[in-house]
């Protein structure tokens, strides 16, 4: 009845998984008992759930995103401290345990941390900057996203029932075998990254078809802000290299549950296909979360020098040229597999070609800087930090591409301070600088400039203090992984590794202290004008946060930087565009569809998982089901009255005007 | 480099308004560009272009899945374990009549979108249901070769290729299962609901879904069946 | 960073350290790869801040230039200096993917030693076929000859490698890799595994003992007196285990090796129990760690 499912998955010999679940759990159900009390669950199910508004479900992905990064920095904590405890003794985590723990820091990190994230910021900004009222397919949007949640829920539950894999965050044959890993762990990262990847696609696809056929008029190609260019770069990306990751688990996942003979080195099967197979996505997956980074900075460096995008279309060009290349790379990923000197000579040198349009990026940056009036906000530390952090991380990168340098650092922790030097430096500084920069277009309010420098302070210290030693020790032939070590050397770099992660822990608390002093202190904190920062991209030009339909008349482009455009125009001329003519506007209704398939996903998952066959049916049918109910629908959309529309406007319109006399004054005193 | 000397420093928001400032490119104002609604600086598409659009990058990226199942198939085809090759395995008459029930299903798929386009019920119902039928039998087909192949002792566990060609193959099979039931879908809404502008572009999705998988079974077909018995 | 390098390389463990010509040749490209991507990236650090400062809103010396967004001679610069680093720098990779592919013998008046590498769940065997002996988990050479590695692996992908004399390679079942290394002098190195395997990785290290001739030849002679290696007792070994004590074999079947890479005697069999239930397997340290 419960296929492989007993008590015994629950494992109650080990207090940690459990202790972590069990608290994780009160405060979850302390957070829906007081949401239940406080009478906000249908507006919960109203506004949030079932929205097909791209922007709220841009923040769930946000918010999404933030919950993992938390969770899966807290497994780093436990595997930095544990090492630190690991020289000549065990530590304190079993071997079973703590492979499980690497396993899914790396998996929660990249697969729920940073893509929800990134997209999260797509999903949000995109549409706006493109001047448009939604993305392409609004409900598809939201089945996306609860997907990706279904993914995030499964890892988590495999903390308390059953456990994770105890492979690495690449379940990478013979090891993720039947033979190898019998257990559960390896089945439910498949099961969850095959759900949530089919949510990634479905917001590729969703973004690409945004970006390429629905762009406010005016908005050429080469007028679409930089972000809208690396957003459609990397959802090209996803496109192209997430259905071999499907491809790719689902052989290993008829492997495991039907004996197919694909990976087992048995049979004619052959495990090097899967690595090349899982490094054909995995590299461009590396892009896929770097591209949008860029482009955040892109947006960041140019609004708060106050000047427009340095050499604008060459970055643009760069941006096509690494999407390109990404995909001509994957074989350094094992250079030590013995292929031969040209073939890893070949590889060796595209992966330093991509090193070629970073460099320029990292450059036009810089130029974009200089005679600029640089406000040093804190999404602008963000950016400036990973433009001197990122540097090293690229530099290293470049060193490992050379093959006889990686047959010394390969799986070493050179390579681990490597990949986290690029992937926080790009990925998750510009996650917090796209944070911050686009919270009060979400939001209304600012956040707070004090809390958030302290939070970028203690972060960029810790990270550095980190993965400094991780670097060092890496070059003294420590390698990834190692659950205790034995020699004397290492040791007190991986004491010193484990301190940083102090600083950092401080550094996320300030992120978090921020958000709630933001909060409490949001009416000082009020953007009024909708352009707290002086913007140049159309998402400027709306209220914050925008109404449902995000612009009242869609804007008409003229130029590059289509609203720093109109924002001069109207301080020539002191006054704002003539009103527009106000006609109603149609918006997609809410759907729990979106809601309700992530539930009978979960349901598949699950039963996939531990083999309950007759509950996994039922989920596909539960799905199927919610799709026909959903096609069945006779009312698609709802009409806002032009008047309703028109007052929406006329309330910015009016706090817009008002800022810019209060600037005209200004500069006439 | 540009004209902004001519601007007081101190004086921040006066500037003229800004030209192309990369002066690169021919159509730096966007003169020249496309006009229509989705293209150049036309706006946004409409909402058919935009839902045929999307489909067809979503098909894309199911052709990307497929090459990856292709590309196993390719590494794995000699891997047979000391077991029966595709040459010994693969009953090419049943495949050549699998090709034709596939390819005529696509036709009455066609027939159908054009019944659609005419408005005319019936005619879309009778041509959905050829369709289906045709497509049906093509699975009876598959699904009669894959349980001969298991009762031989050549099933998907036998050998790495074996597992590549149930894998591949498999695939489509699936794909056409579902777009049997997809089928069944679209003939009841438009039983229920009639032509209505969601439906009729559902059912263009369906029929660039029918087609593809004729595409994609005509690379099955080649590299699989007739490649993999060349060996 | 550079001083880090000397500071490295006096160290016991470093890299940069190496005991050996292969060793010696990939530190060698590390510090001069290094050095020329210091002096791009060193500037650009500098310049980055040095712009972001000068450049601050509150600097009133600073010439604003709202609408300066183009140079054609800066671009061709921005795209020219990564271009030409990496034209040079490929061409490192070039030819020391070539000259320093495992494959590649390394030259010697000495014949080289061979030596078959398996890695087992989770302890490395090596077996001296010239020699007819074999041991586990540590691995004795002479110094100054080179050793030619042929490697495999009973059950899972594992990765050889001896830190201080260069490269590393995987260790796949059913398959072999090659490697050529040699140790320039007498003395005891580190060896570990560097691909994950399981629970027992962590303990997958071995001394790498360098010693002379003579004192080679006297451990193969010590050696014989230990148990035989045959298709029995190797498949008693295979099966999982954690910090396995060194320990020597007297005599080796022949075509044992052979036998391992086309999978004519089992596979390691992996965990013995847990199969069924969800629950983590695992197996607990034989000796200390």
């Amino acid at each position: 009845m419960l296929g492989k499912l007993t008590w015994s998955a629950i494992p109650f010999d080990q207090p940690i998984p459990l202790v972590a679940a069990a608290l994780v759990g009160v405060v979850l159900l302390g957070v829906i008992a007081w949401v239940a009390i406080a009478g906000w669950l249908p507006y919960l199910w109203r506004e949030w759930i079932t929205s097909v508004d791209h922007k709220r479900i841009g923040v769930m992905y946000v918010l999404l995103g933030l919950v993992m990064l938390i969770r899966g920095f807290s497994d780093a904590i436990l595997m930095r401290s544990h090492q630190a405890l690991a020289y000549n003794a065990p530590g304190y985590l079993p071997p079973e345990h703590y492979d499980q723990i690497f396993s899914a820091h790396g998996t929660i990190m990249i697969f729920f941390g940073a893509m929800p994230f990134m997209i999260g910021l797509m999903n949000f900004v995109v549409p706006l900057q493109l001047g448009v009222r939604d993305v392409a397919f609004p409900t598809l949007n939201s089945v996306s996203f609860w997907l990706t949640a279904t993914g995030a829920l499964l890892v988590n539950v495999s903390l308390v029932v059953g456990e994770f894999a105890r492979t690495g965050w690449w379940p990478a044959p013979p090891l993720s075998e039947t033979t190898y890993s019998p257990g559960v762990g390896v089945d439910y990262y498949l099961w969850a990254i095959q759900i949530s990847g089919i949510g990634t696609l479905m917001s590729g696809v969703n973004l690409v078809t945004t970006i390429l056929k629905m762009r406010a008029p005016g908005m050429s190609y080469l007028r679409m802000p930089m972000f809208c260019w690396t957003a459609l770069a990397s959802n090209l990306l996803i496109i192209a290299a997430f259905p071999i990751l499907t491809a790719t688990l689902a052989m290993l996942t008829l492997d495991r549950y039907l004996g197919f003979h694909f990976f087992t080195d048995e049979a004619g099967g052959n495990s090097m296909l899967f690595m090349n197979l899982f490094w054909a996505w995995g590299h461009p997956e590396v892009y896929i979360l770097a591209l949008p980074a860029y482009g955040i900075f892109s947006e960041v460096i140019s609004t708060f020098s106050g000047k427009p995008l340095f050499a604008y279309r060459s970055m643009v060009w760069a941006t096509l040229a690494i999407c390109l290349l990404s995909f001509t790379v994957w074989l350094h990923h094992f250079f030590t597999m013995g292929p031969g000197g040209d073939v890893n000579g070949v590889f060796g040198i595209t992966s330093m070609i991509i090193a070629v349009p970073t460099g320029v990026k990292i450059f036009d940056w810089m130029f974009t800087m200089y005679g600029g009036r640089v406000r040093f906000t804190t999404p602008m530390l963000w950016s400036v930090a990973f433009l001197v952090t990122f540097v090293v991380g690229g530099a290293t990168g470049v060193l490992l591409a050379i093959p006889p340098a990686d047959f010394v650092l390969h799986n070493s922790l050179f390579l681990v301070a490597h990949f986290h030097n690029v992937i926080v430096s790009a990925v998750v500084f510009a996650a917090f600088a796209g944070y911050a920069y686009w919270f009060p277009k979400a939001f209304g309010f600012t956040l707070d400039e004090w809390w958030g420098k302290a939070a970028f302070w203690f972060s960029l210290v810790g990270y550095v203090w980190v993965f400094t030693p991780l670097y060092i020790v890496g070059l003294m032939g420590m390698t990834r992984r190692m659950q205790h070590f034995s020699v004397a050397e290492w040791y007190p770099w991986i004491v010193a590794a484990s301190l940083g992660v102090i600083v950092m822990v401080v550094g996320v608390v300030c992120q978090v202290v921020q958000l709630v002093v933001s909060i409490r202190r949001r009416e000082s904190l009020r953007d009024v004008t909708g352009d707290p920062w002086d913007g140049r991209s159309l998402e400027w030009a709306t209220a914050s946060p925008p109404p449902s339909f995000n612009f009242a008349v869609m804007p008409h482009v003229e130029g590059e930087e289509a609203y720093w455009a109109i924002k001069q125009r109207a301080r020539e001329q002191a006054r704002l565009r003539e009103e527009p003519d106000y006609e109603p506007v149609e918006m997609p209704l809410n759907s729990p569809t979106g809601f309700v398939c992530a539930f009978f996903a979960t349901l598949v998952g699950f039963a996939m998982i531990w083999y309950i066959w007759w509950l996994a049916a039922l989920g596909l049918a539960g799905a199927f089901a919610t799709f026909v109910v959903f096609a069945w629908r006779d009312r698609v959309e709802y009409e806002i009255p032009a008047d309703a529309v028109a007052r929406i406007n006329r309330l910015n319109r009016a706090s817009r005007l008002e800022a810019l006399q209060q600037a005209r004054r200004k500069e006439a005193a | 480099m540009s004209n902004s000397a001519a601007i007081p420093g101190s004086l921040p928001g006066v500037v003229p308004i800004r030209r192309d400032p990369n002066h690169l490119g021919h159509h730096a104002a966007g003169e020249g560009e496309s006009h229509a609604p989705g293209r150049g600086t036309g706006g946004p598409a409409p909402k058919r272009i935009v839902v045929a659009y999307g489909f067809w990058i979503f098909l894309l990226s199911d052709i990307v899945m497929f090459a990856a199942f292709f590309a196993a198939f390719a590494v794995l085809r000699g891997g047979t374990a000391g077991g029966p090759g595709g040459a010994e395995l693969f009953d090419i008459t049943n495949v050549a009549v699998e090709t034709v029930l596939l390819l005529f299903s696509s036709f009455a798929c066609g027939v159908a979108t054009l019944a659609l386009n005419a408005r005319r019920a019936f005619a879309f119902q009778a041509a959905m249901a050829v369709t289906f039928l045709l497509g049906a039998g093509f699975l009876a087909l598959e699904l009669r070769e894959f349980t001969d192949l298991v009762a031989r002792d050549a099933g998907p566990t036998r050998s790495a290729f074996l597992s590549a060609f149930f894998t591949v193959v498999g695939c489509h099979g699936l794909h056409v299962t579902a777009g049997l039931l997809w089928l069944l879908t679209m003939m009841a809404q438009v039983f229920a609901k009639g032509f209505r502008q969601d439906i009729l572009r559902r059912v263009m999705c369906f029929s660039l879904f029918w087609h593809a998988l004729d595409i994609v079974w005509v690379a099955v077909f080649t590299v699989v069946y007739l490649m993999g018995s060349a060996a | 960073m550079t001083a880090l390098a000397l500071a490295l390389s006096g160290c016991q463990m470093s890299l940069l350290n190496a005991k050996g010509p292969v060793g010696a040749d990939e530190a060698n490209i590390l510090v001069v790869a290094s050095i020329i991507m210091l002096a791009i990236i060193l500037p650009t650090m500098v310049v980055t801040l040095v712009f972001a400062w000068w450049f601050r809103a509150s600097n009133t010396k600073a010439h604003y230039r709202p609408d300066w967004a183009f140079s054609g001679k800066i671009e061709l610069v921005v795209w020219s200096v990564p271009f030409l680093t990496i034209v040079f720098l490929g061409g490192i990779a070039w030819i020391g993917a070539h000259r320093l592919d495992p494959a590649v013998p390394l030259e010697s008046d000495k014949t080289p030693l061979r030596v078959q590498v398996v890695s087992l769940d989770w302890k490395w065997l090596f077996l001296y076929p010239e020699q007819q002996v074999a041991s586990v988990n540590e691995l004795v050479v002479p110094a100054g000859t080179p050793v030619q590695f042929i490697l495999t692996s009973s059950s899972v992908w594992n990765s050889f490698f001896v830190p201080r004399l260069g490269s590393m390679i995987y260790t796949m079942r059913g398959m072999t890799s090659q490697l050529n290394l040699m140790a320039d002098q007498e003395g005891t190195l580190h060896g570990l595994s560097t691909h994950f395997s399981g629970d027992g990785f962590s303990d997958m290290h071995f001394p790498v003992r360098a010693v002379s001739d003579g004192a080679f030849t006297a451990w193969v002679q010590g050696a014989k007196g230990s148990p035989v290696l045959d298709t029995a007792s190797y498949t008693e070994l295979a099966r999982q285990s954690i910090a396995d004590a060194p320990r020597t074999f007297g005599s080796v079947e022949p075509d044992l090796f052979r036998r391992i890479v086309d999978q004519t005697i089992p596979k390691g069999p992996g965990p013995t129990q847990g199969a069924e239930s969800g629950a983590p397997a695992s197996v607990k340290p034989k000796g200390g760690s």
